[in-house]
């Protein structure tokens, strides 16, 4: 022996192509393609919010025109979408902390479950803080 | 009264005879205590000799009898009839791999991107045996024990849509095995895998599907592997931008 694997003859294998539409065979790819697809709403969104802050540069008058044309029920219906896929995005990030960096307490390493749940219980603490803070500034 | 049956649909390719695989019908008994592979048997001993597959141990722990069983990954030795109770069962070869003949996948790529990461301890310079063994202490063994449980079987790669679209990527059992020996504290190759893990067809190419570790017969978590090579390989970034006179 030389240490050299066998290797089947190439032309006679089959080689089977992976179908367009591979992202629909399981659920579990579906959910991975729509957090991938999650990315698109939220850039956009981003991408409004900055033209949003750049109108409130040109005056009250200018912000107030473009409110009005984000009040439309398209961009409502986007905001709703993007509001979800936000939602989406981020609590499978959180699911994922606990992947990634693990953390010890001794010898021990801490469950995911309670690792996500302290991650989402500081998320919905802050999200609950600056809501509080931004009604306290319009009243 | 007649026994149960089950109905198997099985993979048929015959290289130089079929241009392209084909499902066949096989009727064979049903049985509580059946796994997929015996009624696999049962067809290669009584029905059809000619049907091709792998299998070696029959309990779970030399990985050689994966397949597609109704589409998902398993070994074969492991996948009950009764869990399949009613239904017909598929059984294909391993998807985004060559097909040999039938059921039997090439495995080569496998095998060479396992031998690339140098899935062994490797040693700047080797201990005589005399000297005895590397110790280790049960901490440290700890780090990276569940890694150490990956017995090649591919399902990971068979669930991995990144490897299907990319074959170059070096895929999650590889890189897991990477991970376990970068973690072991008697190894010293870390410098030569991280080069790899780094490159283009390394970790980066891993979107952490995650399917890899559903997939897995033994927990061994593939995709975790994955992640955390990337932030050790990021951290190895940093260090060398802020220290790059020092070593990692």
């Amino acid at each position: 022996m030389n240490g050299t694997a066998v290797r089947p003859d190439k032309s006679k294998l089959y080689y089977p192509k992976m179908p367009r539409t591979w992202w629909l065979q399981k659920p579990a790819y579906l959910l991975f393609m729509l957090r991938e697809l999650s990315s698109v709403f939220i850039a956009i969104f981003l991408i409004v919010f900055l033209v949003q802050i750049y109108q409130l540069t040109k005056g009250p008058e200018a912000y107030a025109a473009f409110v009005q044309k984000l009040s439309s029920p398209g961009w409502i219906l986007f905001h709703i979408v993007a509001l979800l896929f936000a939602v989406y995005h981020s609590v499978t990030w959180f699911e994922s902390t606990a992947v990634v960096m693990p953390i010890k307490l001794g010898e021990r390493e801490l469950p995911r479950q309670l690792v996500f749940a302290v991650n989402i219980g500081a998320w919905i603490a802050v999200s609950a803080a600056i809501l509080i803070l931004f009604l306290a500034l319009r009243s | 009264m007649a026994e149960p049956t089950v109905t198997l649909k099985v993979t048929r390719y015959r290289p130089g005879k079929d241009s392209a695989p084909t499902l066949q019908s096989y009727s064979v008994p049903y049985r509580q205590d059946w796994v997929v592979l015996d009624a696999l048997n049962h067809i290669k001993d009584q029905i059809d000799g000619t049907l091709s597959y792998r299998w070696s141990c029959r309990m779970g722990v030399c990985g050689s009898c994966g397949m597609m069983v109704n589409g998902v990954p398993k070994l074969t030795c492991a996948a009950f009839l009764r869990d399949y109770h009613g239904q017909e069962i598929r059984v294909e070869p391993l998807v985004n791999f060559p097909i040999i003949r039938d059921l039997v996948i090439d495995m080569n790529d496998f095998m060479d991107k396992l031998k690339s990461v140098k899935s062994w301890l490797v040693r700047k310079v080797e201990k005589p045996v005399t000297e005895g063994e590397y110790r280790q202490t049960p901490a440290e063994l700890e780090k990276f024990h569940q890694f150490t449980q990956c017995i090649n079987c591919m399902l990971c790669y068979a669930a991995c849509p990144v490897y299907g679209l990319e074959p170059e990527f070096l895929g999650p059992a590889a890189i897991a095995l990477a991970y376990r020996y970068n973690m072991d504290s008697r190894d010293q190759g870390r410098d030569q895998r991280q080069e790899l893990l780094g490159s283009h067809h390394g970790v980066w190419e891993c979107t952490f599907v995650g399917e890899c570790s559903e997939v897995c017969p033994k927990h061994v978590d593939p995709a975790a592997a994955i992640q955390r090579s990337k932030v050790d390989l990021a951290k190895d970034w940093f260090k060398s931008m802020l220290l790059p006179w020092g070593t990692r």
